[in-house]
């Protein structure tokens, strides 16, 4: 495709031109990557996530600088770069405040997805490579938050790693593959430090690459849902499509502001955000003869941790919990064929589809606070109605997007 | 859409404001960087009381020095009592596996307690120590029910005893009666004086228990500094970047 293009041209962009398509692919991606000119506020997300993981990069090649991944100097270490490292206190909170912002960012750049049907054909592959994102960065985040070697890094390991031994048979065995040890240790912290600055990132960045790429062969969905390939001008050019660049990198700066100015607001004032980016029990060093009366996750992993705790266990097992925990994951990945709708965006669903998502997104925000907070018998009522509500959003969807009575589609976007 | 986030930060709300305290009420204390005055005198509580036996080993007492104000010849003539030199982390000399024996554990280090347990719940810990002859050193603790800690500041504070029980000392709202200006809503009282009065040990306390919130978070000051100029000069960004993009999108219909 870029092969013949834009050749002979004088100058260094021609001679870089005649050796490596660099015209082609600024075309390809930004100046020549039409986009609906409809874009709204929900799709400022994908370019703030991208943003979000330059940060976790640069500042996380930075604190590697300093950081000592051992069981004796880690929480030391942490500390050095608080205080002795020049601004090591703010490479460290953009790092820990960045976490966080990844997952709020992916969480609304996901919504986003389910609200506009941004997961339909043609786009069942941008969308399974974006899960496929997410279940890396959560394992990347997991492994990171190890790393501070504090009591809620320590004991939160120790719960995560223990779900794989509720496998039957080989489940303990397995455990103790992940971690190297018949505990969490030294040797499990070296491990998730290897994999947390080199492996997942490059995971990570290749996905992401992935995810572009299908985006840019199928081009971007649109609050109406509808294909601007469909009705071109003469010239090609979709008639509601708008060159990426300039139009959506300047529109996309000004998100980048607005985020920016929340991130740094969390930055230099709240960088623990009251326990929730930070969590209080990490700023004692992790004590494997001292458990923390009330362990919990992260905020971004509670509403799945809420879900393990609100499964019974089965003649002692809690492997049906963990089984949940997973399918509620996996079954974003099949999403795609799920939905039977006649239209994409929700604009044009019917009431049904309306109501289950609101549900869903309900359920799931309970669910995150259920996971924070300890659980007891009624709250575990609750969490199991908001289990049964996000899991009947998916397996209900073929069937109400098929009943219900959708709106005529536009021909052309709306605005 | 706006009133699902409202949503989100309705339901989060409660959980932020109920920190843990193990079902005492604690006081506020409100640490201020700022007070310098406070601050030193807090260091001098710190190092001529709590570091016989615990440690501060992430903070060094020139960085203490500095951010304190203090010339660093003074702070290794007056407040460092080992062989440590100025530039060195506040360590003890105390060996961890004695300490474990003496106490029942070893006490532990100070540096992040405040950023812990909370500014509140050290200041309110300190000043709630009473007579109870059962415990091995006299002395049992409101706020940490049956700690291994002696009262240090005895000799300050005097002796306190409790009149109340458990369930009593739980259900109070406020832990200093303002009628009888006693501690913990009226449960505690100084029966054998010490060398201080109730509010300048309160004092000696809250400048102590600044000094430790200081050193839990040294560069609070420098980063709210640093974060008001970074904020305006989004701000100002922000007017340039939204202006940007009105004149590019003119001509999108």
């Amino acid at each position: 495709m870029a092969g013949a293009r834009n050749k002979g041209n004088p100058g260094i962009i021609g001679w870089i031109d005649d050796r490596f398509p660099l015209t082609a692919m600024w075309d390809d991606h930004l100046a020549k990557y039409y986009a609906p000119k409809n874009f709204n506020f929900w799709y400022f997300f994908g370019s703030l996530a991208l943003l979000v993981l330059v940060n976790q990069l640069l500042t996380g090649i930075w604190l590697t600088m300093s950081y000592n991944p051992s069981a004796e100097g880690a929480f030391a270490s942490v500390e050095y770069i608080m205080r002795d490292v020049d601004y090591g206190w703010l490479l460290r909170y953009m790092h820990s405040t960045g976490a966080s912002a990844f997952f709020a960012v992916v969480y609304l750049h996901m919504f986003r997805g389910l609200l506009y049907g941004s997961y339909r054909k043609p786009r069942e592959l941008v969308w399974i490579f974006g899960m496929t994102i997410y279940l890396a960065l959560m394992a990347e985040a997991f492994m990171g938050y190890l790393l501070p070697w504090g009591q809620m890094s320590y004991w939160g390991a120790q719960v995560i790693v223990s779900l794989f031994s509720a496998v039957p048979v080989i489940g303990p065995d397995l455990a103790e593959w992940i971690r190297g040890d018949y505990l969490i240790s030294g040797i499990t912290l070296n491990r998730f430090f290897s994999l947390h600055v080199v492996a997942l990132p490059i995971v990570l960045l290749g996905l992401v690459v992935m995810h572009i790429i299908a985006l840019h062969e199928v081009g971007s969905n649109n609050p109406d849902g509808i294909e601007i390939k469909d009705k071109k001008d003469e010239n090609g050019i979709p008639l509601d499509g708008i060159p990426f660049h300039p139009y959506y990198t300047v529109k996309d700066i000004v998100g980048v502001v607005v985020f920016l100015f929340v991130f740094c607001l969390i930055i230099f004032f709240f960088p623990e955000m009251g326990g929730y980016f930070i969590e209080q029990p990490n700023f004692e060093p992790a004590n494997p003869l001292k458990t923390p009366p009330h362990i919990a996750p992260v905020w971004y992993f509670t509403p799945f941790y809420a879900m393990l705790r609100a499964i019974p266990p089965i003649a002692a097992s809690q492997f049906p919990g963990v089984v949940v925990m997973g399918g509620a994951i996996a079954i974003l990945f099949v999403l795609p064929w799920l939905d039977r709708s006649p239209v994409k965006s929700m604009r044009y669903k019917g009431w049904m589809s309306k109501v289950w998502l609101v549900i869903f997104a309900i359920s799931f925000v309970v669910l995150g606070y259920l996971g924070v907070v300890p659980s007891s018998p009624e709250r575990t009522v609750v969490a199991q109605i908001c289990t049964a509500l996000y899991f009947a959003y998916f397996f209900l969807m073929p069937f109400y997007t098929r009943m219900e009575r959708t709106k005529p589609v536009p021909e052309r976007v709306t605005g | 859409m706006k009133k699902f986030f409202i949503a989100i930060m309705l339901v989060l709300a409660p959980v932020v404001a109920s920190a843990n305290t193990g079902g005492v009420h604690l006081d506020t204390m409100g640490p201020d960087h700022t007070n310098k005055e406070s601050l030193q005198r807090g260091m001098k509580t710190f190092v001529n009381y709590c570091m016989g036996c615990h440690s501060a080993n992430f903070q060094r007492y020139e960085r203490a020095a500095i951010d304190l104000g203090m010339p660093s010849e003074l702070v290794q003539e007056h407040m460092i009592f080992g062989e440590s030199k100025v530039g060195e982390q506040m360590t003890i000399a105390m060996p961890q596996t004695d300490a474990a024996g003496w106490f029942g554990t070893p006490p532990p280090d100070l540096t992040l307690e405040t950023r812990l347990r909370g500014e509140d719940w050290v200041y309110t810990y300190l000043r709630s120590f009473y007579k109870d002859p059962a415990r091995p050193w006299g002395v049992n603790n409101v706020v940490f029910p049956d700690v291994g800690m002696p009262n240090v500041l005895e000799g300050l504070q005097g002796l306190q005893v409790n009149h109340c029980t458990k369930s009593e000392m739980a259900n109070h709202e406020k832990t200093i009666d303002p009628l009888t200006g006693l501690q913990m809503g009226g449960c505690l009282s100084v029966a054998e004086k010490g060398e201080l009065s109730v509010e300048e040990f309160d004092k000696t306390i809250y400048d102590l228990v600044n000094f430790m919130s200081y050193m839990g978070n040294p560069v609070k000051l420098e980063s709210e500094q640093i974060g008001y100029k970074v904020l305006i000069f989004l701000a100002i960004l922000f007017v340039f970047a939204f202006a940007l993009k009105k004149e590019f999108w003119r001509d999108v219909h």
